[in-house]
């Protein structure tokens, strides 16, 4: 792989688009050519309304998913197959049901080639940092929710990837557990600040984490209608920075330009029901 | 645990109401013991087999009979469980053949296999791995093709290979489910032991138990239905021990989990 180049940023999106072909051989247009970048060391949060395509975008970075026109760079080197400097949150459980809390954050160190001993180790300072210490034996059916997710947190940062790929992780967890973990997420994130991609439908969550806000539009051929900084300053305590003047302003703004598109994804719905 | 307590004293409640019944009926003369033979007469004799050991051999051969169903059968559900599951074509070819022979009643089998395996243990092995093959090879193919797709993103996304995606994930997956289906193919293996002995063979439970309609001993094949009553129970208690040993992952399936 060629050196990535400084000035890039970490991810590049250049027109990409997604098409669907359906069952019966009809094309859907998922999403229209869209570009976006995320520089190094910044937390983008895409926003859109459910089904807007915007976890298909996420997976397109990841490289799960091929564009079916564009293409993604990834510090400036075109992406081809599964993005390696990549790590993923997944919205759904992804943990090994057969692999205790330690064994399942130390896979990914010794998939590529770090010796047990020290894979365990690194695994096991990472179960202490996102306060899992006590649960290194567990099985992911002993845990709950917001125990298996910062498992998963610490199997994805363990690694150390470069770029943070995260899709709706908190969306199944309650909201003081939500809270707590938008807290432990920036925590982590501020030791040494990866780029991150982070998608939600949470219009409040999007914006207490994130460096950017970007809205995409109702599907299909979903595009980004909006695009917004957030002038909050760091280090942020998610749940206070909900009451803060800033942010509200930001928030009436940006659900001004959401909602339009949320009210045009219920009646895309009512369409195909 | 006073429920469990309960629940033992009604279940001996059910068994000693079920020979009482079944001992004042032969009193009474509504059962004939020509033909229904007498609890008592069926523990004495059980227990004499016991005593003079002539029932050890036939247990054992049984006993060998299944354990070696039940481990070529396992073996070869699971390698080729796992190999079709892995290949659409393949699979697509031979699905139809394998649900045909697994539709067939294996009892069939029992003089084809009796005739090309000899009458020793190795033709009633034979019928037991019919059986297991496919309880088995049923289980690993739908647990290898049901692998939740997001763990297969996930282990892509933490950089396995193929090698260490069927290590890490399709081999524990398939593993698992045949865990799942481990005392259906114990008790398989035994069915396929016990009938193949019953068609045809010199020892083993089965073949006691043929031996003693042959002559009209029905106290025999009560007693035989026994042993192997107790047999079976014995194998199920100790497929648990095993299943509890090496299933530590899966969560129980009774409420006894109240772990918070």
């Amino acid at each position: 792989m060629p050196e990535p180049s400084a000035n890039e940023p970490a991810v590049r999106l250049e027109g990409v688009s997604i098409t669907y072909r359906l069952a019966d051989g009809s094309r859907y247009p998922a999403v229209a050519p869209v570009d976006l970048s995320v520089a190094t060391g910044e937390f983008v949060a895409l926003v859109g309304p459910t089904g807007c395509g915007k976890s298909t975008l996420l997976n397109v970075v990841a490289g799960l998913v091929s564009p079916s026109t564009g293409r993604v760079r990834i510090d400036g080197v075109a992406l081809s197959g599964i993005n390696p400097r990549a790590g993923y949150l997944f919205q759904q459980e992804a943990l090994f049901p057969w692999k205790t809390a330690l064994d399942n954050v130390s896979l990914g160190l010794e998939v590529r080639g770090v010796p047990k001993s020290e894979a365990r180790a690194r695994a096991r300072s990472w179960l202490e940092r996102v306060g899992l210490a006590a649960f290194a034996d567990r099985y992911p059916h002993q845990l709950s929710g917001g125990q298996k997710k910062r498992v998963g947190l610490a199997q994805v940062l363990c690694r150390d990837p470069a770029i943070l790929l995260m899709d709706e992780p908190f969306g199944p967890l309650d909201a003081q557990t939500r809270t707590i973990m938008g807290d432990l997420l920036l925590e982590l994130w501020s030791a040494d600040r990866k780029a991150v991609l982070f998608v939600t439908h949470d219009l409040e969550e999007a914006i207490a984490l994130a460096d950017r806000v970007v809205i995409m539009s109702a599907g299909p051929e979903a595009r980004i209608i909006g695009d917004h900084p957030v002038p909050i300053p760091r280090p942020r305590d998610t749940h206070e920075v909900r009451l803060t003047p800033t942010f509200l302003d930001i928030h009436r703004t940006l659900w001004h330009e959401l909602r339009a598109e949320v009210i045009k994804s219920y009646r895309q719905g009512e369409k195909i029901d | 645990m006073r429920s469990r307590f309960v629940l033992t004293f009604w279940q001996i409640l059910v068994l000693l109401g079920f020979l009482l019944f079944w001992h004042f009926g032969g009193v009474f003369g509504y059962l004939d013991p020509f033909f229904f033979s007498r609890p008592w007469d069926v523990l004495v004799r059980t227990w004499n087999d016991f005593v003079s050991g002539v029932i050890w051999r036939h247990l054992w051969i049984t006993l060998v009979e299944t354990i070696l169903a039940f481990v070529i059968g396992s073996v070869g559900g699971v390698l080729a469980g796992f190999w079709l599951a892995r290949r659409e074509l393949l699979s697509a070819v031979f699905q139809p053949y394998l649900k045909a022979v697994n539709a067939m009643p294996r009892v069939v089998l029992a003089p084809i296999f009796a005739l090309w395996f000899g009458l020793g243990i190795w033709s009633k092995v034979a019928l037991g791995v019919t059986l297991v093959f496919f309880i088995v090879f049923f289980a690993v193919f739908q647990g290898v093709k049901e692998v939740s797709p997001v763990l297969v993103a996930n282990a892509r996304m933490l950089g396995m290979n193929e090698r260490q995606m069927l290590r890490h994930l399709y081999l524990p997956a398939a593993l698992s489910w045949m865990f799942a289906s481990l005392h259906t193919a114990v008790g398989f293996a035994l069915v396929g032991a016990v009938v193949g002995e019953y068609l045809g063979s010199a020892a083993g439970l089965g073949y006691r138990i043929q031996q003693a309609e042959g002559s009209f001993d029905v106290t025999g094949v009560f007693s035989g239905m026994l042993v192997l009553a107790i047999f079976v129970l014995l194998i199920d208690a100790l497929v648990t021990l095993v299943e509890r040993r090496l299933l530590v992952w899966r969560p129980q399936p009774v409420a006894t989990g109240i772990q918070g």
